[in-house]
């Protein structure tokens, strides 16, 4: 039983979620919950809890709201950072409708963050960069003028520097992105290979925006002539140029020399793209590919392969003189000797190709590419708050929302088992919305408290005895646009379990639509629907089969929602 | 909340295992732990790890790990804190946290954690409602000898150049019910400070950050007021101006929700009533704005003859702290480039030391004083090394792997913001058998000093 500072509080609490003549005294239960809160005999693992218990209280009107978070404004300040961060996450979520109060609270919780990220514990200061990382998705200025509390040091571990340098990337702007880019420039010739490679693409991240500067120190990089850091750079390239196509001509001015310091597949595969695809600007290309070409039996790699033929394709179109007898003898080792199925099937189909015609080819591989840049917009669209609001100051930002995925997927069927321990607690027990209210919330979400049986078949002979014996219960007129599809109404009415017994055809002069319907307390509805042309609206009759006022006006709700969507749909 | 709780030393060996659910499931979760910190690739973070359906989390603590597990998404920051508070916790009624004094108190441990922790829920970490609980007495190991100095620790065992004999208190336990009267009633106050500092090639200063904590070890009976009395000038703030003069000034600061603050505005005064053992006071946080110049610089050049693969690396370092203070325990770390085979020094005194080690320079410095330089000129072979092309066969640009130097040292008696406590001062007790000792020391030492080459 978590204990949280004396026997008095743990009565309270137990007062307020379990008793249910305090739940329907409005007055009562509303002081509870403040007692909780302002009890200053708390303890931080105490704070922490009701922290916790509060997230599931839905306050009642925006006053409530607002005193709730008066009340616990002390606890943002507080010396703790489990109760800071606690108190951070249930401002987000109490305050979802109001987005400046959000960014009030994030601002707020901005100090103990950075704090938390300078701490002495490694551990304290990778679980706060991973909450920075995830507050950058929606503010991505918001640590901006703090970049220097994210410059990695030597002696850290390997997994903090690779989340300050994520960080670093994530939130560059005008005026710090000179000193970030040449902060990363200097991690890129750190010792470690992989540090180095994880600052290329981290400046390959910064240069969708920055393009220029980028270019320019990854050029730089590769004169360095080192093979980890070439490699990383040529792939850097590869997803650039197809970002930004303004860098091209950068791009392919520092090609050439790049093919002598790579040996690994990735690298490969960029750099024979690069060339395949913007070949003619660079007057080598076809040399380079014919020198892959002359050593493609040695070639581990049957990614490089497919990559080389795909580019001396495309290079043969716009450099045929050069490329001719290269691309014979590819073709031909592809399909002769080659053994891996996937490059020699592909070989056969440029070769057949080929034989269909060169014009052909050209039609097929130079066809306009679609705009990459429309992708990249969508991808980089902040997101609201309120979606990573409640993973906020748990253990999904720490592991990333990849990851998590993969987790619960597979907690998933375990976790059904271990369920009923749980319930005994009273951490377990249902929201803390008082009972009056939750009456109000179905009301107001419309058909939930009138539950109309589906699929009543009723037989038109006792819809016309019922309806012959029932007087008109409620007369009701409602704004029609003109004749509709009996398709389109029987099948909207059909949604909302309503039955259409008989309706005419559209045109028909009156116009009448017999429907019937029953709630689950047996109570039958049946209505007529008459429209004369010319009307603006429609007359609707309803009978009851019991005298219920209030099943009557929920009905006629019901039945006005639907009528109104269909009024609006045209012939 | 927590499933399970235990503590493996730095090989993997359980200490101490602790269920509080019982949904180990049979398996051996320590041994299921170790197995994949170990095997873990190396960008991810081993801070929280998951395996079946558990999250495992830790923290390393003097060399031992500190873990506990958890089925349900809490918020992992009130989990670190509650394993850092129980590495307080255990040190403070052991004496130490270490592999030795967990061994030897291994049945005061469990009690502890029975208390702490009910069915893996918090119920307390104060010391004050522990102590009616807590029978068992601590182990301590045998009294401290003068020949066995250990580095720097905290709270009283001071460095060689104090004449008085060190205390023990470093390694005693606070919270011994054996009532020892010569040896207690003794309260230390640390103000310590984290330098971290940036530097770039060209010698500007591309960030300079200091975090600093008031740390508090008291062995007086719980309830003691006691009143710890600031500097007067000592400001918050960019806007605030106190006294005359630029004053001493740091960004933010937190106070612990014991501290009283009602004379901290006008007098800069903290009034306390600590419970026995170990509490941070406050904390305060300074960037970009150092009253005094950094404490060390260094001026290195390089010579590469890229012919007879001769690298030539002369390193001055200067002081920069007033003459009368001095700097100890300085070691610099230069990495080196691949495939160093040899290493030839010349240094300009007698009591430094140089090697390789591990691919890099460590340059050893037992003390340096306030004003002075040192220089050091190293000579290395390195045949065939890669490096910046179009320079010509001999070259000053450093080489490839040559990296940022790194410098961990110690100033004692030095705050690098200035802040500095005026006094300790004890409420008046009556039942008090001997005059209470209050030990204040103001130290710094650095956590990151980077300056690239």
């Amino acid at each position: 039983m978590p204990y949280l500072g004396s026997e008095d509080v743990v009565k309270e609490l137990k007062k307020a979620l379990c008793n249910p003549h305090v739940q329907a005294d409005r007055l009562r239960y509303r002081n509870v919950i403040q007692r909780v809160i302002r009890m200053s005999k708390l303890d931080q693992w105490g704070q922490a809890e009701v922290l916790n218990f509060l997230l599931r209280y839905q306050p009642r009107s925006e006053e409530e709201l607002f005193d709730i978070l008066n009340l616990l404004d002390s606890f943002l300040k507080s010396s703790s950072p489990s109760v800071v961060m606690g108190a951070a996450k249930l401002f987000l979520i109490l305050a979802e409708k109001f987005p400046h109060v959000q960014t009030d609270v994030l601002m707020q919780v901005k100090g103990p963050l950075l704090a938390a990220c300078s701490s002495e514990s490694r551990e304290l200061c990778f679980a706060a960069l991973c909450h920075v990382r995830q507050i950058l998705h929606s503010l991505p200025g918001h640590f901006s003028s703090h970049y220097k509390k994210f410059f990695c040091s030597y002696s850290e571990p390997h997994y903090i520097k690779l989340q300050k340098v994520e960080v670093l990337c994530e939130l560059v702007n005008d005026e710090n992105v000179q000193q970030v880019l040449e902060e990363l420039r200097g991690y890129c010739t750190d010792v470690s290979a992989d540090f180095a490679q994880a600052a290329i693409f981290a400046i390959g991240g910064i240069a969708r925006t920055y393009t220029d500067q980028c270019v320019q120190i990854l050029t730089e990089l590769l004169e360095l002539r080192q093979e980890h850091i070439t490699t990383v750079v040529v792939q850097t390239f590869r997803d650039l140029v197809w970002l930004c196509p303004q860098c091209t001509e950068a791009v392919c001015q520092a090609l050439p020399g790049c093919e002598e310091n790579i040996q690994d597949s990735e690298g490969k595969q960029a750099l024979i793209w690069l060339l395949g695809v913007h070949g003619e600007r660079i007057p080598s290309a076809p040399y380079v590919l014919e020198d892959f070409v002359e050593n493609v039996k040695a070639e581990a790699f049957p990614a490089v392969k497919m990559e080389l033929l795909t580019a001396l394709l495309r290079l043969f179109l716009s450099r045929p003189a050069e490329c001719q007898d290269t691309l014979g003898r590819l073709l031909h080792y592809c399909v002769e000797e080659e053994k891996d199925m996937a490059v020699r099937d592909r070989g056969l189909f440029y070769y057949r190709l080929l034989l269909a015609g060169v014009d052909g080819v050209k039609r097929i591989l130079c066809s306009p590419k679609s705009d990459p840049s429309l992708g990249l917009l969508e991808d980089q669209a902040e997101r609201p708050v309120n979606s990573w609001a409640s993973d906020f100051n748990t253990l999904v930002p720490v592991y990333g929302k990849a990851r998590w995925a993969t987790i619960s997927k597979c907690q998933g069927p375990e976790r059904r088992g271990l369920e009923l321990p749980n319930t005994a607690s009273f951490a377990a027990s249902g929201p803390l919305i008082p009972e009056e209210d939750k009456e109000r919330v179905q009301e107001s979400s419309g058909s939930g408290v009138l539950m109309l049986v589906p699929n009543l078949q009723l037989t038109a002979e006792c819809f016309e005895k019922a309806w012959l014996s029932l007087q008109v219960a409620h007369q009701q007129a409602l704004p029609w646009q003109g004749a509709v599809h009996p398709d389109t109404l029987q099948m909207a009415l059909q949604v909302v379990h309503i039955q259409t017994i008989a309706v005419s055809r559209a045109g028909a002069q009156p116009w009448k639509a017999y429907l019937s319907a029953q709630d689950d307390a047996g109570c039958l509805f049946l209505m007529e629907l008459l429209w004369e042309p010319g009307n603006s609206a429609v007359q609707i009759s309803v009978k009851q089969s019991e005298p219920r006022p209030e099943a009557l006006s929920s009905f006629m709700s019901v039945l006005e929602t639907v009528i109104g969507t269909i009024g609006d749909i045209k012939l | 909340m927590i499933s399970q709780f235990f503590i493996l030393s730095s090989k993997g060996d359980p200490l101490i295992y602790k269920d509080f659910r019982g949904d180990s499931g049979g398996r051996d979760v320590a041994e299921l732990f170790y197995r994949k910190l170990m095997g873990l690739p190396g960008e991810e973070s081993p801070v929280v790890m998951h395996h079946d359906d558990r999250h495992f989390i830790h923290i390393r603590h003097s060399g031992l790990y500190l873990v506990a597990t958890t089925s349900e998404n809490i918020s992992p920051f009130s989990l670190l804190e509650l394993l850092s508070r129980l590495a307080t916790l255990l040190g403070d009624y052991c004496g130490s946290l270490g592999e030795g004094t967990i061994s030897r108190n291994v049945a005061l441990v469990y009690e502890l954690l029975d208390e702490v922790l009910d069915y893996g829920y918090v119920q307390t970490t104060s010391t004050e409602m522990l102590r009616n609980f807590i029978q068992t007495e601590a182990v301590v190991s045998k009294p401290f000898s003068l020949f066995d100095l250990s580095s720097v620790g905290l709270f009283g065992a001071e460095t060689q150049q104090s004449k008085v004999a060190p205390s023990s208190a470093a390694s005693r336990p606070v919270l011994s019910s054996r009532s020892d009267p010569s040896q207690k009633n003794e309260v230390f106050l640390d103000v310590v400070e984290r330098l971290s500092v940036l530097i770039a090639s060209n010698g500007s200063l591309l960030k300079v950050d200091v975090q600093g904590e008031i740390r508090l070890k008291s062995f007086l009976p719980s309830g003691s007021e006691m009143r710890i009395g600031l500097t007067e000038e000592f400001c918050v703030g960019k806007s605030e101006l106190r006294g005359y003069g630029p004053g001493i000034r740091v960004d933010e600061v937190s106070f612990h929700s014991s501290v009283q603050l009602d004379e901290f505005e006008s007098h800069r005064i903290l009034r306390l009533q600590p419970p026995q053992g170990e509490l941070t006071v406050m904390r305060y946080q300074l960037s970009d704005d150092l009253p005094s110049p950094l404490p060390f610089r260094l001026f290195p050049s390089v010579q590469w003859d890229r012919g007879s693969g001769r690298l030539q690396v002369y390193l001055k370092l200067r002081c920069d702290l007033p003459p009368k203070s001095q700097a100890l325990n300085i070691r610099l770390h230069l990495p080196l480039p691949r495939g160093v085979v040899s290493l030839s020094q010349e240094l300009s005194s007698p009591e430094q030391k140089a090697e390789l080690c591990d691919g890099a320079l460590r340059w050893d410095l037992p003390r340096v004083q306030g004003g002075s330089q040192l220089s050091g000129l190293f000579q290395m072979e390195v045949p065939g090394l890669p490096g910046p092309p179009g320079q010509g066969q001999s070259t000053s640009a450093p080489p490839l792997g040559l990296g940022p130097a790194s410098l961990s040292f110690e100033l004692p008696r030095h705050t690098c913001s200035g802040l500095q406590v005026r006094f300790l001062r004890l409420a008046f007790r009556h039942c008090s058998n001997a005059n209470p000792h209050k030990w204040v020391r103001h130290l710094s030492h650095s956590d990151a000093y980077v300056i690239r080459i």
